[in-house]
């Protein structure tokens, strides 16, 4: 009897444990999963950490085992910063000071809504942007583009290099992701406004991007679109083929001719 | 008769290029006997030598021509294109003349040697010989000397690309006077409460050619902490926000890359880099070079916001605008 009473007791427990986390809303889990991956860098409650020696973390103990980085406050950052950094595998960062990179996404679906409710909960932010590039024009795109990205995305988007940074390429930028950046900035790249850029015209510059990740190469030879320099080189290449031919053709009928 | 005068002397002077010379090679006293057995003239095979090498000297000042108007479009296609003809027709004019206007002769023996000076006579002798097939030999030495001098003129015209020798004065000029406003590209002036921090703006000078070297600029604002400008282009920012010439002082490329960090502490300064080379330049300092080819640092423009808060030069750069070159630092811009 008390047997049973005593198990009736822990299964109780039981089910109320396992339905308690699965009931808080998506801020509660979020909150849970930045104290997990987030805080060591981003400080509590999203302050950031601007001096490496400010260490925000619970005990002594815990700071000697995690390592705080600096990185910046997410107050104020909305919905859509934290939307471009985890589904795009930016973050979590393996340590403050590298250039995100985009990479494999850690968090599951839930948890990054959860993560964004959090992170969007605390400051008034921007929200994730619903762009529309089937109104926007792809002519336009790409004299916005050509003006605005390509100097460092090149003109097809295949990536390029800045002096102590790399912008990426954007074949696998989704077009929500496309606008995020845009107006975020992330890493070394400059922040465009509504005012320089419109959400008009940046529905161009997606339909544009969406283009160039497939272009209509003439001739058909992509060749890494990188432009003239191996353009030259197949040129070369080709020209180096029919002069060897040459060669071995005036040879041939000289042999023949001594022969 | 006078006025005539320089067409006959034109006339005469075409005839007596044009001609053929019908003397058979007689010889004068004193005249050693031809090594090399006189060939019969084949006229044809001279003209058409002679064509190809007028075709390969067109082709080759066509190539400058091409080279020095820049409004041609697909220059550079054309570049190659007349180049390339150029040589192939001078090779062309070159193996009709081995192959059916050279008096060839099979000998048994072999060459003589450099140690016999009589011998190596007799070689001089015998490729003076080799061309009794030729009737107009002028001609023939003019065709050569001009394909051959085109194509030299062909390959040292790119040289001019190296810097400005008649005309520095374009160089020094800028539209930038006190008081001009910076517009955008569809001339709208700029405001200085427009402008932000971590983005980058392109402006012009008001009024001016978009396409005038010293007419772009690159315009960015700075936190004014971040400022540390050297006394010499000490009041050059209007509150923060400073204004760079947009042509790369390395090869003149346009400036189209800002790197500005989102984050200061953990990522890289603010730069100005251009794409070509990767001249990197420090806007918070007066534009110096802190990696690249250039030799220079970026020309700042003083300017400062008026009372309705518009952008406006306080006078010029404070160095020549755009590529350097050797009379870089001769004189101020004006």
């Amino acid at each position: 009897m008390r047997l049973r009473l005593g198990l009736l007791l822990a299964l109780a427990t039981v089910v109320f444990a396992t339905s308690a986390p699965a009931a808080p809303p998506p801020v509660q889990q979020g909150k849970h999963l930045y104290g997990e991956y987030c805080v060591a860098c981003h400080g509590a409650n999203g302050s950031g950490i601007t001096q490496a020696g400010n260490r925000i973390g619970a005990g002594p103990g815990r700071s000697q085992t995690q390592q705080p980085g600096v990185a910046p406050s997410l107050r104020g950052v909305g919905a859509l910063a934290p939307d471009f950094y985890l589904r795009t595998g930016y973050m979590p960062l393996a340590h403050a000071g590298l250039q995100p990179r985009r990479s494999r996404v850690l968090f599951s679906d839930e948890q990054i809504r959860a993560l964004i409710a959090y992170v969007a909960s605390l400051g008034k932010g921007p929200p994730i942007p619903t762009p529309h590039p089937a109104h926007g024009n792809v002519s336009r795109g790409q004299a916005l583009f050509t003006d605005h990205c390509a100097g460092c995305h090149q003109i097809v988007g295949e990536g390029g290099y800045v002096t102590d940074a790399v912008p990426p390429p954007l074949e696998d930028a989704t077009a929500t992701q496309i606008a995020e950046a845009v107006r975020i900035g992330p890493y070394v790249m400059p922040r465009f406004s509504p005012r320089q850029i419109s959400n008009g015209d940046l529905d161009s510059i997606i339909a544009y991007v969406e283009y160039a990740k497939h272009p209509d190469d003439r001739g058909g030879w992509a060749l890494g679109h990188l432009g003239p320099v191996p353009e030259g080189l197949v040129t070369w290449f080709i020209a180096a083929i029919v002069l060897i031919a040459v060669c071995v053709l005036i040879g041939k009928s000289l042999r023949d001719e001594a022969g | 008769m006078k006025r005539a005068r320089p067409k006959d002397w034109l006339i005469a002077g075409a005839v007596l290029l044009l001609r053929r010379d019908r003397r058979p090679p007689r010889l004068k006293p004193g005249e050693r006997e031809p090594v090399v057995p006189a060939g019969e003239p084949r006229p044809r095979a001279e003209l058409l030598a002679l064509f190809l090498l007028g075709a390969g000297t067109l082709c080759a000042v066509a190539f400058i021509a091409v080279y020095a108007i820049d409004r041609i479009p697909r220059q550079t296609q054309f570049l190659g294109l007349s180049l390339g003809l150029s040589l192939l027709f001078v090779a062309a004019a070159l193996i009709v003349t081995a192959k059916r206007l050279v008096v060839t002769e099979e000998i048994e023996d072999e060459y003589p040697l450099d140690e016999h000076p009589d011998e190596q006579e007799t070689v001089l002798a015998a490729v003076e010989d080799s061309a009794s097939r030729l009737t107009r030999r002028r001609l023939f030495k003019l065709g050569l000397a001009g394909a051959g001098g085109a194509l030299f003129a062909a390959f040292v015209t790119p040289v001019a690309s190296l810097g400005p020798v008649l005309d520095m004065r374009r160089f020094y000029d800028t539209p930038w006077r006190r008081g001009k406003r910076l517009v955008d590209e569809h001339g709208r002036p700029y405001r200085a409460d427009q402008i932000e921090e971590k983005t980058f703006y392109t402006a012009f000078a008001e009024g001016s050619d978009k396409e005038q070297l010293g007419s772009s600029l690159v315009v960015v604002r700075l936190p004014k902490d971040d400022l540390r400008l050297p006394p010499e282009n000490s009041g050059f920012d209007a509150d923060g926000i400073v204004a760079y010439s947009k042509i790369c002082t390395h090869a003149g490329c346009a400036i189209a890359l800002y790197r500005v960090p989102l984050f200061p502490p953990a990522e890289p300064k603010p730069a100005l880099v251009c794409p070509c080379h990767y001249s990197t330049f420090d806007p918070s300092d007066g534009g110096s070079v802190t990696f690249g080819p250039a030799g220079r640092k970026l020309p700042m423009l003083p300017i400062y916001a008026d009372s309705r808060g518009q952008l406006r030069a306080r006078g010029n750069f404070d160095e020549p605008v755009g590529p350097s070159w050797w009379g870089v630092r001769m004189k101020r811009p004006t």
